[in-house]
């Protein structure tokens, strides 16, 4: 492999995600690639003045604004006539909560952005409080568990139906277990005529909790549950799903994350178990997951 | 100092035609050449916009214009652009600017260059669409340079001057046009709009140093520790203070150029003998200087001066301009609850440290779009030569209808 655009020598945590998703998405995108980036762990870990890991034209401006700034970065490149890839990378809080009025205007106005997600399903940066990516009953530090609370009492809110809904016209989930796949379709977006949305499962140590040396397998284990279909949509159609050939138990990657704990401690824990095995039984009969 | 009431007048009546301020505005802009117009429709910002998006629409300016889902991203989006080497325009008011406040502070810390006319209008609670200027004096420390326009023509040439003095590479600082809701913006006045041509002499193409390319990966935009931060806020508060030359200088070019002067920081009329001497920015000074030349003719010894630059706030020009002034009394529209309000608490601040004392006395007057009547500016005046046996009042609600408390 090519020298990384991502430097090493950044700040995050041994064990996350979300610097092997930016690898991964930088190497498909290659050098001629413009990033823009919300707030978040991203950017605290990567840019600390006057340091830098980025290897490619990279800014920051605000929480809930990347996806208008990157309109506003690809407007004036398509005014030099100058063909540069723009990538968004942010985590779902900026993404599904408060970024969402901007995400939405650059979704519906059709500019030739791809927007990727490091999905680690809470605000890690801040101490790992609930975001709207936050699933069914985890705990966080604003979803506690307790005698009368199982955690996140909503379940995670569906972000590309909402990208697909504006007319999105490439929408995938990916994972960082699956770089093959994630990097294809990194390229696949960037050749789209128009705003393409990817969603990583990126797991975060800290806020999940898990041995440091099993990210991979954990991000694995989700796609092999079924709790996070590997889905791709062209179109608005379903284009490519990426196949279980016998999904594994919830509990296998439920049990190791420490934002679970607290169901196999309950009394009740075996009923809401039951719960999250049906999100995931619903993804495999909606996507078609297993032949 | 401009002589009197004639020097803002155009100079070629010939060239002159009745349009509104808004599409004088807009106008001004299309002679500015951004490459990127990123707004959102608020009251009584949106006929700039219409007419600037009119103008694109029937191809006499080559801009991107970008209708965006708030202010919020309406400034974002120029963010992105002016980091590419774009220039930049947006319009807002009001809430709007409010809205955008996070941005505000992004794009002066950012050292981007955008222009952007504030229509300043009040500010709700209670929902107010009319003029006043809560919105952008509010806004005073975002890190944004301010200036306030009287007239159309004077709205007209300061956008013009506005790109020059915030891209000059010393500057590198967001400037915001402050124009009147309505009273500037829905009036038609006579008006020279700006040659084309001459604004493009005026104004050289936007060529920044740093811009986001891939040919050199810069890196916009990272966080600063405790080790650095003071110092980016000392350089922006150092490009302030060379602005204050600047603004001026550009100012004068303009005259060159143009033939019509404003004051750079600030102007004066019949300020030089005059024992009271009233302060106040934007459209109302028009009314002040009726009211002037009323008392004038009725021996009262009375004087204006006519603040533009309100960020940087000129404390060295406002000490020389006031100096020989028994009394002076502070008109604006805007207040800060709890403690007065910008301009008078700024220009008290701005002779506390010197031999001079001279009593100051304020006035929150037009909020809300209340009319401020010539009668208004004599009663104000009565105060002021009150004042100067003895302060009873050192800041009061203009025309407060006691009757509806």
């Amino acid at each position: 492999m090519e020298r990384s655009l991502l430097a090493p020598g950044h700040r995050a945590c041994a064990g996350c995600a979300m610097p092997t998703t930016i690898r991964l998405v930088l190497d498909a995108a290659g050098p001629n690639t413009i990033v823009v980036s919300p707030t978040g762990c991203l950017e605290v870990t990567t840019t600390p003045f006057p340091e830098s890991a980025w290897c490619v034209p990279w800014i920051h401006s605000l929480f809930e604004n990347a996806a208008a700034v990157a309109s506003g970065v690809e407007v004036m490149l398509k005014r030099r006539g100058q063909d540069t890839n723009v990538v968004v990378i942010g985590g779902d809080g900026s993404t599904f909560d408060i970024g969402m009025g901007s995400n939405s205007g650059m979704f519906e106005r059709g500019h030739k952005v791809l927007y990727v997600c490091y999905d680690n399903e809470a605000y890690m940066n801040t101490g790992v409080q609930r975001s709207g990516s936050t699933p069914f009953c985890v705990h966080t530090t604003t979803t506690p568990s307790g005698s009368e609370s199982l955690g996140n009492p909503r379940p995670k809110k569906d972000m590309p139906a909402i990208a697909l809904a504006h007319g999105v016209p490439y929408v995938a989930t990916a994972s960082v277990a699956y770089p093959v796949d994630l990097r294809r379709k990194v390229k696949e977006a960037l050749k789209t005529n128009g705003p393409s949305y990817i969603q990583v499962n990126a797991p975060c140590i800290t806020g999940w909790t898990f041995d440091a040396g099993t990210m991979i397998e954990l991000a694995r284990l989700a796609v092999e549950t079924g709790l996070w279909p590997l889905i791709e949509y062209v179109n608005g159609e379903l284009v490519s799903v990426k196949k279980i050939r016998r999904p594994k138990p919830v509990e296998d990657y439920l049990r190791v994350q420490g934002r679970y704990k607290h169901l196999f401690k309950k009394a009740d824990g075996g009923d809401i178990l039951k719960q999250i095995k049906a999100l995931a039984d619903r993804n495999i009969a909606k996507f078609n997951l297993v032949d | 100092m401009s002589k009197g009431r004639d020097s803002s007048m155009p100079q070629n009546t010939a060239n002159m035609k009745v349009v509104e301020g808004s599409y004088a505005v807009a106008h001004a802009v299309m002679c500015c050449r951004p490459d990127v117009i990123s707004a959102y429709p608020i009251t009584p910002q949106t006929h700039i916009v219409e007419n600037l998006s009119q103008l694109v629409a029937d191809g006499e300016l080559d801009s991107t214009f970008l209708t965006v889902d708030s202010e919020f991203s309406a400034l974002s989006v120029l963010v992105g652009s002016t980091a590419c080497g774009g220039r930049g325009y947006s319009s807002t008011t009001s809430q709007g600017l409010a809205l955008m406040y996070e941005v505000l502070y992004n794009v002066s810390g950012m050292r981007l260059p955008i222009v952007m006319t504030v229509a300043n209008r009040a500010l709700g609670a209670p929902l107010n669409i009319w003029n006043d200027q809560q919105d952008s004096i509010g806004a005073r420390d975002v890190g944004w340079l301010q200036i306030y326009v009287e007239n159309v023509q004077e709205a007209v040439d300061t956008t013009l001057q506005a790109y020059k003095i915030a891209e000059d590479p010393e500057i590198r600082t967001p400037i915001m046009v402050c124009m009147d809701g309505f009273i500037l913006t829905h009036v038609y006045e006579p008006v020279e709009l700006l040659d084309k041509e001459k604004a493009r002499e005026f104004l050289p193409d936007f060529k920044p140093a740093s811009i986001l390319d891939p040919n050199n990966p810069l890196t916009f935009g990272a966080f600063a520790d405790p080790s650095t931060y003071t110092e980016f806020r000392y350089q922006q508060f150092a490009a302030h203070q060379k602005a204050l030359e600047k603004i001026e200088e550009v100012a004068r070019d303009f005259q060159k150029a143009f033939g019509r002067y404003y004051g750079g920081l600030l102007d004066s009329y019949h300020a030089e003998d005059a024992e009271v001497v009233l302060i106040a920015m934007g459209s109302v000074v028009g009314t002040i200087k009726d009211a002037i030349d009323e008392m004038r003719a009725e021996g009262i010894k009375v004087g204006l001066i006519k603040l533009r630059c309100y960020r940087p706030f000129p404390v060295a020009a406002l000490r020389k301009a006031l100096a020989g002034a028994k009394v002076i009394a502070v008109v604006e529209k805007d207040v800060s609850i709890g403690n007065e309000a910008g301009l008078v608490t700024d220009l008290k601040a701005a002779f506390y440290n010197t031999d001079i004392r001279i009593p100051i006395i304020g006035f929150a007057a037009g909020l809300g779009g209340r009319d401020i009547t010539i009668k208004d500016i004599k009663k104000i005046t009565e105060k002021a030569l009150a004042a100067e046996k003895g302060i009873e009042c050192e800041f009061e609600f203009l025309d407060l209808r006691k009757e509806i408390l």
